[in-house]
This record gives C-alpha cells, sequence and structure tokens, in this order.
C-alpha cells in the first residue's frame, strides 16, 4: 500500500526530505532554489512520525546535483535528496558536506573585504563539535547560524 | 634552483611551513651581520598605506632602502584615488602591478592582502589587514626570540596583557606552535586567550596554562611577551587593580633565568615600568630593530634569489 504523501505528488523532480525543521525556508533563500519557473511546495513542521517534524521542499522537473546537495548539508546534515521519475522515487542520496562553498553566502564579517570588491565569497567548511566555516579572506570562522543570504 | 618564497605573498603566517619560517629568520640574520646594500638595486617596491601606521611604515621602507631599492607609494587611505574616487582595492592593485617590483600594503579590512594578491601580478607582503594578520609582526618576533635563545624549539613563553583581541599574539602563538613550545598566558578573564586559539593548540598537542599573575611563572620563563591591556575596555577601579597583576616591574626579575628576554610589540604605555629597561633582560626595543631585519629578509627572499645563489 502506498503511503499517503504529506505534501502534494509530483511527476518528476526531486524531494529534498529530512530537513531539520526551522531550516526549509533558509534553504530556500540561501540556495535560491525559487529562482525557477518550475512549481515548488514545501511542507514545514512535519511530523516525521516519533516526536520531531522536519521540512520538506519538492521542486518539479529539476534534478539537484550532487554538489548542489552537499551545500545543502550545511544548513540540513540530515536532509535526504530523493530523485522522483514518474511519481516514484528512483534515486535515493544523503548529503555530504562539502569542503568550501563560494559564491552562495556572504560574509558575516561587514568589515571583509569580499563584501566590496568583485570576487565571490569563499569559505572553507570544518566540522568538530559545530560546523564552522573560515573566510578565504578575512580568516574568521563562524557557525552556520552566523549567515545571512547574499543580496 | 629557486628559493621557495621566490615570488611569494606573504599574507598569513599559516600559510607557512616550519622550514619557510626557518629560512625567513635564518635570512634575517645574515642581513642583520652582513649587509647587502645593493640587493634591491634597480628594483621599486611600492608602500601601500590605505591606513596609517608610522611604524610599520617606517621599518618597511628602512628595510628597502637598506637593500638598495627604492620606494613608492603613499601613507593614509585618505589621501588616494581609491579612497576619493570609490576605486576599488582590486583596480589600485592592478595598476601599482604595472609600477612596481612587489609591494608592501596596510588595510583597515580584514581580507585585504589576500585579495590584493588575487589581483596583483606581483608579489604581496601583508602589513595588516584589519584585526586579521601582521604577519611581518610574528616574523620579527621569531627573529628575535631565535635571536636571543638561539633556537625556537621546545622554550617556555608566557604571554601577558590583551590575550583576547591580541592578534599580535594569536599569529606567534600559532607559528611557535610549530616548534613545540610551552605556553603561558597570562590574563583578566575577560581579555582571556579565546577558545579557538586554544583549541588549536590542543589539536596540535601543545602545552599551556592559564595564570592570573606574572609572578606565578617567571621563574620558569625563557621569553616574557608583554601587550598592553587597553584602558578603555575596563573601568578605572577594575582596571587599576588589573594593572598590577599585569605590570611587570624591576623588582619582579629577582628570580628569574639568565637567558629570560622581555619582548613586547611596542608602544608601551605602563606596563613595563621603565627601571626594566635597563636590566639584562629588556629587548623590546632590539625587537623593534629586528622588525627592518625581518622585513628585508622577506624582500630579499620575495624579490630575490640571492641567498639560494650563496647556500
Ligand atoms: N511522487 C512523489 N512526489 C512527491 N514526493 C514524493 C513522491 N514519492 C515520494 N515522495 C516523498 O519523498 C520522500 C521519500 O520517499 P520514500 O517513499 O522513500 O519515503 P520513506 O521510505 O519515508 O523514505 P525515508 O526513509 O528517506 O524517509 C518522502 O518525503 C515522500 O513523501
Ligand atoms: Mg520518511
Ligand atoms: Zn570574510
Amino acid at each position: 500500500m502506498k503511503k499517503k504523501l504529506e505534501v502534494q505528488a509530483i511527476e518528476n523532480g526531486s524531494v529534498i526530505d529530512h530537513i531539520a525543521a526551522g531550516q526549509g525556508v533558509k534553504i530556500l533563500k540561501f540556495f535560491q532554489l525559487t529562482d525557477t519557473k518550475q512549481k515548488i511546495t514545501i511542507g514545514l513542521n512535519l511530523p516525521t512520525g516519533g516526536s520531531q517534524t522536519k521540512d520538506l521542499i519538492k521542486i518539479e522537473n529539476t534534478q539537484i546535483t550532487d554538489a548542489q546537495a552537499n551545500q545543502l548539508a550545511l544548513f540540513a546534515p540530515d536532509a535526504t535528496i530523493n530523485l522522483i521519475e514518474n511519481y516514484d522515487v528512483v534515486k535515493k542520496f544523503k548529503v555530504h558536506l562539502p569542503e568550501s562553498i563560494s559564491g552562495v553566502l556572504a560574509c558575516p564579517n561587514s568589515n571583509c573585504i569580499s563584501h566590496s570588491e568583485p570576487v565571490d565569497s569563499q569559505f572553507y567548511i570544518r566540522q568538530k563539535q559545530q560546523i564552522k566555516l573560515k573566510c578565504h579572506y578575512c580568516e574568521k570562522s563562524f557557525a552556520t547560524s552566523f549567515f545571512k543570504e547574499l543580496d | 634552483m629557486t628559493n621557495p618564497l621566490y615570488q611569494k605573498d606573504i599574507i598569513s603566517i599559516a600559510d607557512l611551513s616550519r622550514s619557510e619560517l626557518e629560512l625567513i629568520v635564518a635570512t634575517a640574520k645574515k642581513l642583520k651581520h652582513q649587509p647587502q646594500p645593493e640587493l634591491l638595486k634597480n628594483k621599486i617596491v611600492a608602500s601601500c598605506f590605505f591606513e596609517a601606521s608610522t611604524r610599520t611604515r617606517l621599518s618597511f621602507e628602512t628595510a628597502v632602502q637598506r637593500l638598495g631599492g627604492s620606494v613608492i607609494g603613499f601613507d593614509s587611505g585618505g589621501n588616494t584615488s581609491l579612497a576619493q574616487k570609490g576605486e576599488t582595492l582590486s583596480d589600485s592593485v592592478k595598476v601599482i602591478s604595472s609600477y612596481a617590483d612587489g609591494f608592501f600594503m596596510r588595510h583597515p579590512q580584514e581580507g585585504a592582502a589576500r585579495l590584493a594578491a588575487e589581483f596583483a601580478s606581483i608579489p604581496v607582503i601583508n602589513g595588516g589587514d584589519g584585526s586579521n594578520q601582521h604577519p611581518t609582526q610574528t616574523l620579527l618576533d621569531l627573529f628575535t626570540i631565535y635571536e636571543t635563545q638561539q633556537q625556537l624549539e621546545g622554550l617556555n613563553i608566557a604571554f601577558v596583557g590583551d590575550l583576547k583581541y591580541g592578534r599580535t599574539v594569536h599569529s606567534l602563538a600559532q607559528a611557535l606552535s610549530l616548534f613545540n613550545c610551552n605556553f603561558f598566558f597570562i590574563a583578566p578573564s575577560a581579555l582571556a586567550m579565546p577558545d579557538y586559539i586554544l583549541e588549536e593548540l590542543d589539536d596540535a598537542g601543545i602545552k599551556y596554562s592559564l595564570h592570573s599573575s606574572i609572578e606565578e611563572v617567571i621563574a620558569d620563563l625563557d621569553i616574557l611577551y608583554m601587550t598592553r591591556v587597553q584602558k578603555e575596555r575596563f573601568d578605572e577601579t577594575e582596571y587599576q587593580h588589573l594593572k598590577s597583576a599585569f605590570v611587570l616591574n624591576g623588582s619582579m626579575l629577582e628570580n628569574v633565568r639568565d637567558n629570560l628576554k622581555i619582548l613586547h610589540p611596542l608602544p608601551r604605555i605602563d606596563e613595563i615600568t621603565t627601571d626594566v629597561d635597563i636590566t639584562p633582560y629588556a629587548y623590546y626595543f632590539q625587537q623593534a630593530e629586528n622588525g627592518v631585519y625581518a622585513r628585508q629578509a622577506l624582500l630579499a627572499l620575495v624579490l630575490t634569489n640571492f641567498f639560494q645563489e650563496q647556500a
């Protein structure tokens, strides 16, 4: 028996599942997932079965690549990407933290030179207890919660 | 064969390996004892101070001229078209690259030197980028420690004062951690060494301990590195109380190792009383002089292959 989907089914596309509740909207903004004409449906604070909740994003007719998926790991380390073809999950994979990320996030240090010059931002990613991003330019390290999207 | 720093940028201490640090220190020593007044003959070095810094600039410009090079440049951001006409740093750097053989720069924003190096076609030496890096200060400190102790390995080094905001102590501790030194950090708790530095030291397996007065450790030290506790960060009574624990005076030097040397990046305000100056342990003015040799060493290595050919 097919389970009832929490969010409307799509014929082809990608489902980003198991996003920690509260991070879904951030992810849409940071990665400019809404820069598309394709239909996007989002579910926020969906029940997971246990006592927890999750966010979920579905994008029609778009295949999320490994590289894109790994960037999502910064804000949703437990996310799963499901590629949907003909209403079925044809591929499912977990995200992995990338070593670096460029051109997506603005440096939280307002005095960083990257803001006023024609360069892409760039961060090196380390994970110990916490994920930290170190700016290629100002060399300061930040937890993901310090970031705002690029203007 | 070229030396490993030839035509390289010097942006951050963390970019330099232990053997590169040793090469710079050894080269500074050679230049101190055997001046090379023709080494940069016919070379032009640009001195670009987008933010004023009298000491660093004078030391760099002296270093160029002592090696026979000539200096072009400017000494504060306010006079440049960058500040007045809104030119980007990247454009300024491209232009400067077409005039000079290399340049050193000071800039008020973090990351400026790294960015400049990406746009420059000539080597860039960072003379301070905002609150980030000031590698030539670290190199002159390393040279001075080497000069006074004949080695960098396994020394007992105390850092005193503002260890929270002092980029000088952060990068010196990072550099010295490549040489297995033991660190003693002496600071008021409000100005303690930041956790991320302590974590790095833990990762590198470096031994360190935290203390609340100089007297606790002074008898065991090879190097006592003093910095200023900024008065502005405390209210007056708190400051008076702190001061006593973090001020060095001559009477505290009765029971110390013969090889102890006291360093300070200067300017000193009142954290070292002047009676210390005449003791054999005071070395901060020689340290400032060594800034010229350390900067000469960098210029010589980055702009010429002289020492490689000599070897
Ligand atoms: N045709 C579809 N259209 C839209 N969403 C779909 C479609 N098929 C599956 N999904 C969604 O994709 C995700 C993964 O589906 P799957 O059937 O693998 O569920 P699961 O067994 O719960 O997987 P997981 O163990 O990853 O949670 C679920 O959130 C599901 O709602
Ligand atoms: Mg599920
Ligand atoms: Zn930055």
